[in-house]
């Protein structure tokens, strides 16, 4: 049975290397000391380096088992991006170090800023939002501030498609706006006339992701992006899908005023077990003005070039500040590096083989004999199958699918998101896997639905040959357990 | 092409099975006119070996100076196992851990974190992080107004010596839930709230939120404060810093019934410094609150086999699930932070942070005698601190600074753009990764530039 690090502990262990040596007590009044000893690990530096490699181990993650999880983009992280974040000249930098000290660091945001641009279409960036949902924030309170600067207070109204990221109605609701839900039809796309009758006055914009989480490209973009336009609201673009499209199209030209990035998913910055990540946002001219701060600025050019912060003098209109600097600063190095390493033409490729290989495995997924949610329409970096039809015939769901794929060595794809389609798996391999993996993969699946046909194995009690066997989540929200309340001995 | 294993076979072989001409091909639901041909102003791809180059050269060319500057970032030393550690690829490239059968590893080490801040801060849950200091406290703002059943208030409180960019990001955060904020007085003897004069604030705040020790180090008068606003039916929002609940009483323990939420920046422990990012934030709270906490949770079960298991928790509070009714908006946590703190934390233990949070008060206070010996400069506030004084200069600080960075010393933070009746301070601040020698230096070059 697993131990934890406290079960491990024995009183008075040590790891005294790490001790820093002080001679005198602190002078404190003993009226603001502590006088109780809370319960944290007490431990030799090796008990700690096996007890977290260990666990480690029984991990699964993009280094060691493919991922295809939809709307996550779970490509390789390449390892020169952390080894570059990590050089001390940058990792070790306070964040109130002086501007004329830290311009290599700047100069790398401020390119960093421009190729942003260049591949959204937008026409200025902000680097401050430490997450998609963080940006998502950003996004809607922009418009939010747009509107009111304009003496139009009553637009609160944020339309969302019914098939849209938790995030986004959660962050339209958190800016004090109201949430309409917009449907979408049989095909993928959002219902024009639907929402030629939900604009109005009160309209503040729609939130919008293309691809969509359908994993389909919304055809109508551009009537969509007019209608809205045209009764007064703005288009906000969630950019989780970004990799369908990267060097091949642009949201600004789809006519988005404002859209964020998720630098963990497009741009290959680390998971990390759920985070960090960064959610950069870009604006067309008429957000400029709101954008959160702090932003890089430049002085000067070619070697006289001259970086710095721009903050609430230089954008007085601004939001305001999302963090206590300048957001994920070690997450963003990463991203400039990853993208220095793709350059214009290794942008443009991984929208072809993210959906080259989207495509190869719907076909063959369809071919051993699943249902695609949307049989007529291209994948774009991801698609859906969904197993109603299996769940009808051999009681066998996604859920089933999800857990009896990790022994076989492959982590689940995206399960029962979007709400849309039952029984749904949203399927992204990204361009980074090969044509043999995602071969296996599809044996996995074939095996699995051929296991339940004939009754082989009781998929409702896999996995199998996981570290744990399948985690009672029903006793978890019952009996709660959050922190562990032993004594160490 | 970078990262991309296809080769030509592949590319047939793989056409061949979609039916499609070409790659091209794949894209032909996209309005022709959206299509681009080339990503204009990016330029040509680097090898590895010159991005690297080129990046070493920027690093290298933005010198680290002798680091005296704290303002909500610790310079403290990090042990080699950490990092060693936290960038394994099965912590690094490991997903969020939604399917806990593959993700014991993650799920084990943030409940080991949610015990241990549970443990420090001496409340009863922990959540497995937030984004950083600043938005925990905005985070934290929003849940006790959700969990506070007793007022109906929307005003929030800030005692005096809540840092200021905190308070620019909770009005961020917070615009457009109708919240309103209010700020006791600073001291400007001692450096903290003036607990005889809190009876003098007569409105009724959803929340009241202390920071101790106080963006100036300065130590408040929590159980008084604490006590205050319980009795006014607010509920207490305690912001510290980790490695100082090694030394000082936890915000359970402030006043007769304890703070309530406790929240604050973990970039202390184990965390660089990296310009500012990422760190992650921490919030803990009362059992009778856990409902109303935001962020992801990690609770202990079992498997089928009986056998300790962990998984996400109560998910139906977050977006995922209650989508425009969440606690939250929040997604992530910070993981591989919080994998970094709970290495960090195993590592040193209750005596080791303690024995950490020692020498950094040892060598302020070194530090401090050593300065206030030269002419011109005084400390500002009297009474107890914790690792940072805020002292006044008889010259402007910004000369005062430019010229230590040209000795090569961050000599501090500039207290006048957000204080301005506190005019030529200086906020400085001591780690234990600073000797007796680097003290000297400073203080050296404090005694040439004050003449």
């Amino acid at each position: 049975m697993t131990e934890l690090i406290f079960e491990k502990s024995r009183k008075g262990r040590a790891a005294y290397a790490q001790y820093p040596q002080f001679s005198s007590d602190t002078g404190i009044p003993e009226e603001f000391l502590r006088h109780s000893n809370p319960v944290l690990p007490e431990v030799s530096e090796l008990q700690v380096v096996r007890h977290f490699t260990l666990l480690s181990q029984k991990n699964f993650s993009i280094d060691t088992h493919f991922y295809p999880l939809g709307s996550c983009t779970m490509k390789y992280n390449p390892r020169v991006c952390n080894q570059i974040a990590m050089m001390p000249g940058f990792a070790d930098k306070h964040p109130l170090s002086f501007e004329n000290h830290s311009q290599g660091f700047l100069s790398s945001m401020y390119e960093l800023q421009d190729m942003l641009k260049a591949i959204t279409g937008m026409q200025a960036i902000s680097l401050a939002p430490m997450a998609g949902a963080q940006g998502e924030f950003a996004g809607v309170a922009m418009i939010r501030a747009y509107h009111v600067n304009r003496g139009e207070k009553n637009r609160n109204e944020i339309i969302v498609p019914d098939a849209a990221h938790g995030t986004n109605p959660a962050t339209a609701i958190m800016c004090g706006c109201k949430v309409l839900e917009l449907s979408t039809k049989e095909d993928g796309d959002i219902d024009i006339d639907v929402l030629k009758n939900m604009v109005g006055k009160n309209t503040a914009g729609i939130m919008l992701t293309n691809p969509s989480t359908l994993g389909v490209f919304e055809r109508n973009i551009m009537e969509i992006a007019d209608i809205v336009h045209k009764a007064g609201g703005l288009l906000y673009y969630d950019g989780a899908n970004l990799n369908a499209i990267l060097g091949k199209v642009r949201p600004g030209d789809m006519g988005f005023d404002v859209i964020h990035l998720n630098l963990h998913k497009t741009f290959s910055t680390p998971h990390g077990g759920g985070g960090p990540g960064s959610g950069v946002i870009g604006v067309g001219d008429c957000l400029k003005p709101f954008m959160p701060i702090p932003i890089i600025g430049k002085r000067g050019t070619g070697k006289k070039a001259r970086y710095r912060w721009l903050a609430e003098k230089d954008l007085p209109k601004s939001i305001g500040r999302l963090s206590g600097f300048m957001g994920n600063a070690g997450v963003l190095i990463r991203a400039y590096v990853y993208m220095r390493l793709l350059g214009a033409n290794g942008m443009k490729r991984i929208a072809e083989f993210a959906t080259l290989n989207a495509n190869y495995l719907q076909s063959r997924l369809k071919n051993v004999g699943f249902e695609l949610a949307f049989p007529n329409r291209r994948a774009t970096h991801e698609f859906i199958i969904t197993l109603k039809n299996e769940q009808k015939e051999f009681s066998i769901n996604a859920m089933d699918f999800a857990k009896s794929l990790l022994d076989y060595g492959f982590h689940a794809p995206t399960i029962y998101f979007p709400l849309l389609i039952s029984e749904c798996l949203l399927i992204e391999p990204t361009e980074t896997e090969t044509k043999e993996t995602i071969d296996s993969f599809v044996d996995a699946m074939a095996q699995i639905l051929d296991n339940a046909k004939t009754k082989n194995t009781n998929h409702k009690e896999a996995p199998f040959n996981m570290p744990v066997n399948r985690v009672d989540e029903l006793q978890a929200a019952r009996n709660l357990d959050l922190t562990y309340k032993e004594i160490i001995e | 092409m970078p990262f991309i294993p296809h080769n030509k076979t592949d590319i047939k072989e793989m056409l061949g099975t979609i039916k499609a001409g070409s790659i091209d091909d794949l894209f032909d639901e996209i309005p022709k006119n959206l299509l681009i041909d080339q990503l204009k102003e990016v330029p040509q791809a680097l090898s590895e070996m010159e991005i690297t180059r080129l990046m070493r050269k920027r690093s290298l060319l933005d010198e680290k100076l002798l680091c005296f500057t704290g303002a909500g970032a610790y310079d403290h030393h990090i042990p080699a196992v950490v990092w060693d550690i936290a960038t394994r690829g099965e912590f690094y490239s490991a997903y969020t851990p939604y399917q806990a059968e593959a993700s014991q590893g993650t799920l084990q080490t943030i409940y080991e974190y949610q015990t241990m801040m549970a443990n420090l801060t001496g409340l009863d849950v922990s959540n497995a992080s937030m984004y950083d200091g600043a938005s925990s406290v905005a985070e934290a703002i929003l849940m006790a107004v959700r969990a506070n059943r007793n007022s109906d208030s929307r005003k929030v409180l800030f005692v005096s010596g809540v840092n200021c960019t905190y308070q620019k990001v909770v009005t961020t955060i917070c615009q457009g839930q109708g919240l309103t904020f209010d700020r006791l007085p600073l001291d400007i003897d001692t450096g903290k709230t003036n607990v005889d004069e809190l009876s003098e604030y007569d409105q009724s705040p959803v929340a009241v939120v202390i920071q101790h020790p106080s963006f100036f180090g300065t130590l408040e008068n929590v159980d008084a404060i604490t006590d205050w606003a319980h009795e006014m039916g607010a509920l207490v929002i305690a912001a510290t810093n980790p490695i100082s609940l090694t030394l000082l009483k936890p915000p359970g323990e402030w006043g007769k019934n304890g703070a309530d939420i406790c929240c604050g920046e973990g970039q202390p422990l184990g965390i660089p410094l990296s310009y500012g990012g990422p760190y992650f934030g921490f919030i803990t709270c009362k059992k009778e609150f856990l409902r109303q906490i935001p962020g992801r949770l990690v609770g202990c079960t079992t498997d089928q086999k009986g056998r300790r298991s962990f998984t996400l928790t109560l998910q139906a509070r977050e977006q995922h699930i209650r989508r425009s009714k969440a606690t939250s908006n929040i997604c992530t946590n910070q993981g591989l932070m919080v994998t970094a703190a709970t290495i960090y934390m195993s590592l040193l233990g209750f005596k080791g942070l303690r024995s950490v949070a020692q020498k950094s008060h040892e060598q302020t206070f070194k530090l401090i005698q050593q300065l206030t010996s030269i002419n011109g400069i005084k400390t500002i506030f009297s009474g107890p601190y914790f690792h940072e004084v805020a002292i006044k200069l008889d010259h402007p600080v910004d000369y005062v600074l430019e010229q230590l960075a040209l000795r090569n010393i961050l000599g501090g933070y500039d207290l006048t753009s957000d204080f301005p009746q506190l005019k030529n301070s200086l906020l400085v601040c001591v780690t234990e990764t600073k000797t007796d020698e680097d003290i000297t230096i400073f203080a050296e070059a404090m005694k040439e530039i004050m003449i």
